[in-house]
């Protein structure tokens, strides 16, 4: 049943701007869209493998922060007299860099941080995230610390026929993230019903035997991590450009709580699960904005964690699904009882 | 010389209340296996309930400290029972998430009641520094720095010398054959965490007045107390002690030789450099706490 949301959500989602015109709930939209990418890519870490990566607001950041720098240019000096200057480029560029580049740090970081598991990993995933943040805050040359890039310029796509056209109604800009978070869901489906993600899986049930069967336990979960952080930072490069000025507050540990929040109340480890949660999370501000100001608005958000937490341990989908298992009639709990497998990884 | 010669005592004032810090969440951890996303909301519970006693209430100042550790006490054991004892069987992971909501309340909660300006603590030592030689040491620094040692030893002599003590201790090594021989271990739970918030309430009441109390206050320190206790070794309450002026002097020389602005960020490298080198920590002995 659940494996219907991801395409009724797309067709509900591409139909949606034909009957709202309201800016306001667009860029709601909008936003709600870039941070279920984040879920998505969250997922592929927090909720097929197993790790709490409590970090992944750093690749969203970067990703930001190097798709703005690559289509404003910079120009910094660095220690031995070297100096690197650039005049500016083509956002879409930007794109494919903050992709790369988070790709890259991803890498990296899973590479180190791997070694540990457990509480350890989580420490250091947060630890990356701030000493990032840190840097954005005082390497003023390259980042202007706290003053924010300004001025960002929207997204350029060439399209056919019509030569390069910059995004820079709500519109255009709500059809492209709409589009990234499609491909980003293929990526991740593909992935996961691969041989790879059998690895994944096997290392998040019990890392002794998968690692008996001959899987490569840091292999398998740094190149999850790596695709993981190029998706964060492809959404962290639609951010810039649709918002158009980012400062060093894009790597507050906020986001990856909203993040956390969207992948474990919608079932982290299911595909479903963060489009779930982040739609539910993303619009949740657009419903208590009315009714209460944001400190409240957080407390609400803590307690639903936690109620989550409390009732609902495995997250919305997985019990959706035991739900819709059980209003089945008796004659066909045998063809239900592959998805129950499927779905009872605690 | 003289510059360096008080950014030592900077630090070893900065390394009582730090450490505080550390012992507190190592402690949790070492003996119930959470780590505690409220530490630093706890922190900033100690120094608004410090703002609460001394000034809406009017408390003499050292009758406000023992206030504000109490309530750190009271708070800490409610939140153990509200929502840690009913996870007991839960993995890392859901405490670790249930704590982080939590956190989240009680930050939230705390800029919401008292907005965000920061609120001053007035204390009743005279402003005019004592001056000894070529460094300076204000008086209520002096007295945080006597408070967190004198706390230190207070832990250090329950953990060591009580029965309660050495129920923990038993409860750390094992847990089932601790409930075996007749310790209750739910209390033995309620009493860490209790024990660990009241020495995070008692760092922020210490350090309230030293600069000011504002709801953000907890986010660096608890941040600083991961680093220290991972600097120790999780659940090492010498480590902690140890890491918590190791961390003060990173900071302090750090600030006052390479750059300012950096100076929050030695916690984090050192979190990462410690993990990369040595995991464990540099002080860690598994078999035991104390």
């Amino acid at each position: 049943m659940t494996r219907f949301i991801a395409p009724l959500f797309l067709v509900v989602f591409a139909l949606v701007p034909l009957g709202l015109k309201d800016p306001y709930l667009l860029n709601a939209l909008i936003i709600t869209g870039i941070l279920t990418i984040c879920a998505m890519s969250l997922n592929l870490l927090l909720g097929f493998t197993g790790q709490l990566s409590l970090g992944h607001v750093a690749f969203f950041g970067i990703g930001a922060y190097v798709s703005a720098l690559t289509a404003l240019g910079f120009d910094v000096s660095l220690p031995f007299g070297l100096r690197i200057t650039h005049e500016g480029g083509s956002p879409l560029l930007g794109f494919v860099l903050a992709v790369g580049l988070t790709g890259l740090c991803g890498y990296l970081i899973g590479r180190l941080s791997f070694r540990v598991r457990g509480a350890y990993f989580v420490i250091v995933t947060i630890s990356f995230a701030e000493v990032v943040r840190l840097v954005a805050l005082n390497w003023v040359e390259l980042t202007q610390g706290p003053l924010a890039l300004t001025a960002i310029p929207n997204m350029v796509l060439p399209v056919p026929g019509l030569g390069d056209v910059a995004l820079r109604s709500k519109m255009q800009n709500y059809y492209l993230v709409l589009a990234v978070a499609a491909v980003s869901y293929l990526i991740i489906a593909r992935l996961v019903a691969s041989r790879f993600g059998r690895a994944m899986r096997g290392l998040k049930e019990n890392e002794s035997l998968a690692l008996s069967l001959g899987i490569n336990a840091t292999r398998t979960l740094t190149v999850a991590a790596t695709i993981s952080a190029a998706m964060a930072g492809a959404a962290g490069s639609l951010y810039a450009h649709y918002i158009r000025i980012i400062d060093p507050d894009v790597f507050l540990f906020s986001y990856t709580v909203t993040m956390v929040i969207m992948v474990v109340s919608g079932g982290k480890g299911t595909l479903a699960g963060p489009l779930v949660g982040g739609i539910l999370f993303g619009l949740l501000p657009v419903a208590l904005r009315p009714v209460m100001a944001p400190e409240a608005q957080w407390i609400v958000y803590g307690a639903i964690l936690i109620a989550i937490l409390f009732l609902m341990p495995r997250g919305i989908v997985p019990a959706l699904e035991s739900l819709a298992l059980r209003r089945r009639p008796a004659t066909e709990t045998k063809s239900a009882a592959k998805p129950a497998e499927a779905g009872a990884n605690p | 010389m003289d510059q360096l010669l008080q950014h030592i005592l900077n630090a070893l004032v900065l390394g009582g209340t730090y450490a505080l810090l550390g012992i507190g969440l190592t402690l949790i951890f070492g003996i119930m296996n959470v780590v505690n996303f409220t530490h630093g909301a706890l922190y900033t519970f100690g120094g608004y309930a410090m703002y609460l006693a001394a000034v809406a209430l009017g408390l003499n100042f050292f009758v406000a400290l023992p206030v504000a550790l109490v309530a750190g006490l009271l708070l800490g054991a409610f939140i153990e029972f509200t929502l840690l004892r009913p996870l007991r069987r839960s993995d890392i992971d859901t405490t670790m998430l249930v704590m982080i909501g939590a956190g989240i309340i009680m930050q939230s909660g705390t800029l919401w009641i008292f907005g965000g300006v920061a609120k001053a603590v007035p204390t009743p030592f005279p402003a005019q520094p004592l001056v000894i030689g070529p460094v300076s040491l204000s008086y209520v620094n002096l007295f945080v720095l006597a408070a967190a040692i004198a706390l230190i030893a207070i832990t250090y002599f329950t953990i060591n010398g009580t029965r309660l003590g050495r129920a923990m201790r038993a409860t750390f090594q094992d847990h089932d054959t601790a409930a075996l021989m007749g310790v209750n271990v739910s209390l033995i739970y309620t009493a860490t965490f209790a024990i660990g918030s009241a020495l995070a309430a008692a760092a922020g009441a210490l350090l309230g007045p030293v600069y000011v109390v504002t709801p953000q206050m907890g986010e660096l320190a608890a941040v600083k107390a991961f680093a220290i206790v991972i600097l120790g070794g999780l659940g090492s309450i010498s480590g902690a002690t140890i890491g918590g002026f190791i961390l003060a002097f990173a900071e302090e020389l750090g600030a006052g030789y390479i750059s300012s602005g950096y100076r929050d960020a030695m916690g984090f490298l050192i979190i990462i450099a410690v993990l990369l080198v040595k995991p464990t920590g540099l002080f860690a002995r598994a078999e035991r706490i104390g």
